[in-house]
């Protein structure tokens, strides 16, 4: 098994679609958690996003909760993308049938992609809390503040909160890469969902409909902004809203993270491969 | 010791469409064996089938004995409807995950590079390869294991003569060096220049297995006159059981050295000869009585 671990590492090290997705990450979390507040604080730009955020906010004791506060949308996003990437590819470029020639058990291969998209989503977490660490001390130095770190309870909760949410996000573009054989659809259909559908029920639907506002209290995305806004994340950021209990939240998320990676197990071990 | 392909009532349906018909096959181990038929008859799903990729509707398979499941594909390379690799990947990169998934150690891939003669290019990346160095590539992963059995799926498909040449080449050293070639094709000389035994296949059902020289063998065709003296002369000196009229011209099953004295004694009959050639035999004839099909095949 390490050694098909190995390989999955080693061929996903070296993909650039991969750095891009986690440069894009990294980026649009410094610049919605801090350049554009920072701004809004100097009054160069009043009425952008966060905007009227304190300067408190962005400094190193809350650090943990500007790096977690994209995990239900864009971040959510882009690690959907990078699980259809992690299993589609093999559709799209026919590889699967390369690797499997190899080594018939499916179910090893797969559980490599699992643990190379644990991986991936870790080093995504670890970038932006790193990411949003760096982007408070400047701010700090700047501002001439105090450096405070937040608890490592504190840290290493913000931090498993967003892992979770990030690797159920992209085990869905796994079970979606799987379920239609391909990158491209897979990853629009995810992406209207995450970013549209959802945000049409909380938005619309939910305030008009009780039903509705009961279920999405059950839906993936609701769960990880409840979830992040429990650690910390600011309840102004889209998708971040406290409708469940942290508990309930992480319960949720993880009833979809095994019931998403069963099924896609459970498809690719009996569909042949073409 | 189990052949290193057995196949028992192999079938394949996807919904109305039958695929792969009671499919029983045997490959003897050692041997080259071409798995011929065309376009469409089932080749390619009855060697994904071998390989686990596509599961049977019903029938069993087993490849030294093993039927499907750990270590089924131990001793089993494979190059299955045309390369398939990463692009952002080196040849030797890719080489690498691969034995990484095979299990076999690094230290393998050097080798295989040379012995596919890639290894100037092994360190560009795979999408600036030309068709032929890709097909190369493939068959270099299918000897990362060192197989006992290397199933080809059309291997010569979309290269240059000079690239199909090469590719057989290989092919007939693994083959001197004791693998156990399953070849499939749709190209008869292919089989014909390749292949020890051949298996027939048409819609999904084998409908012929023989040895290359069972399909027949090449004559010496001689155009002379008078025919009947010619013929009596000929008679004389190879045996009369091996010389038959065929039209205008007498057909002689004779070795090619035998030509040159036959030419002679006929010429010191008095025998004016107009022509005289080797006829190779009419495999696409014979194959298209095999599987009464029309002509798909080269």
């Amino acid at each position: 098994m390490w050694s098909n671990v190995r390989a999955e590492f080693a061929k996903h090290a070296r993909r650039p679609a991969n750095w891009l997705l986690l440069g894009i990450a990294a980026t649009l979390s410094v610049v919605f958690a801090y350049l554009i507040p920072y701004a809004g604080l100097s009054g160069a730009t009043s009425d952008a996003p966060n905007s009227e955020r304190g300067l408190d906010s962005m400094l190193p004791a809350q650090f943990v909760s500007n790096a977690i506060g994209g995990v239900p949308v864009f971040v959510g996003a882009l690690a959907l993308i990078f699980g259809v990437l992690v299993v589609g590819s093999e559709y799209g470029w026919e590889t699967w049938k390369s690797v499997l020639v190899q080594i018939p058990s499916r179910a090893r291969v797969y559980g490599a992609k699992i643990i190379t998209v644990l991986t991936g989503t870790l080093i995504l977490v670890l970038t932006l809390l790193t990411v949003a660490a760096t982007a408070s001390v400047v701010v700090a130095t700047v501002e001439s503040r105090p450096i405070n770190w937040p608890g490592p309870a504190d840290l290493l909760a913000g931090a498993g909160g967003a892992w979770l949410a990030s690797t159920m996000w992209a085990s869905l573009g796994m079970l979606l890469a799987i379920a239609l054989r391909s990158v491209a659809l897979p990853v629009g259909l995810g992406l209207v969902w995450l970013l549209a559908v959802q945000n049409l029920l909380s938005a619309i639907a939910a305030p008009l409909l009780d039903w509705v506002a009961d279920m999405q209290k059950a839906l993936p995305g609701p769960n990880a902004g409840s979830l992040v806004a429990s650690l910390g994340a600011r309840p102004d950021t889209p998708g971040v809203a406290e409708l469940v209990a942290p508990t309930q939240a992480a319960l949720v998320l993880g009833a979809y993270l095994v019931a998403f990676t069963a099924l896609g197990g459970w498809l690719l071990q009996r569909r042949d491969i073409h | 010791m189990s052949d290193p392909v057995e196949t028992t009532a192999l079938t394949k349906r996807y919904g109305e469409i039958l695929a792969v018909d009671q499919l029983r096959l045997h490959v003897r181990d050692g041997e080259v064996y071409g798995f011929l038929g065309p376009n469409g008859a089932g080749k390619t799903t009855t060697l994904r089938m071998l390989l686990g990729l596509v599961r049977p509707t019903s029938g069993g398979v087993r490849l030294f004995g093993r039927p499907p499941g750990p270590g089924y594909l131990a001793s089993v390379g494979a190059l299955i409807e045309g390369p398939s690799f990463y692009p952002y990947l080196s040849g030797r990169q890719n080489l690498r995950v691969l034995a990484g998934h095979a299990g076999v150690d690094r230290s393998r891939v050097p080798g295989v590079l040379d012995t596919v003669d890639l290894t100037d290019r092994a360190d560009d990346r795979y999408g600036t390869y030309s068709l032929g160095m890709k097909q190369r590539l493939g068959l270099a992963a299918a000897l990362l294991k060192k197989p006992g059995l290397l199933i080809l799926d059309e291997p010569t498909n979309g290269l240059d003569p000079a690239g199909m040449a090469d590719m057989r080449r290989t092919i007939r050293k693994l083959a001197a060096e004791g693998c156990t070639i399953l070849l499939s094709s749709h190209l008869l000389a292919e089989v014909q220049q390749v292949c020890d035994r051949v298996g027939v296949i048409a819609q999904g059902r084998l409908v012929a297995e023989r040895t290359v020289g069972e399909f027949g063998t090449a004559s010496l065709r001689v155009a002379a006159d008078p025919l009947a003296e010619a013929r009596d002369v000929a008679g004389r000196l190879v045996g009369a059981e091996r010389v038959r009229t065929e039209g205008e011209v007498l057909e002689l099953d004779v070795e090619p050295d035998q030509a040159s004295r036959i030419n002679t004694e006929l010429v010191r009959a008095g025998i004016d000869v107009s022509e005289l050639h080797w006829h190779e035999p009419d495999l696409e004839k014979t194959f298209l009585e095999l599987t009464g099909a029309q002509s798909h095949v080269e």
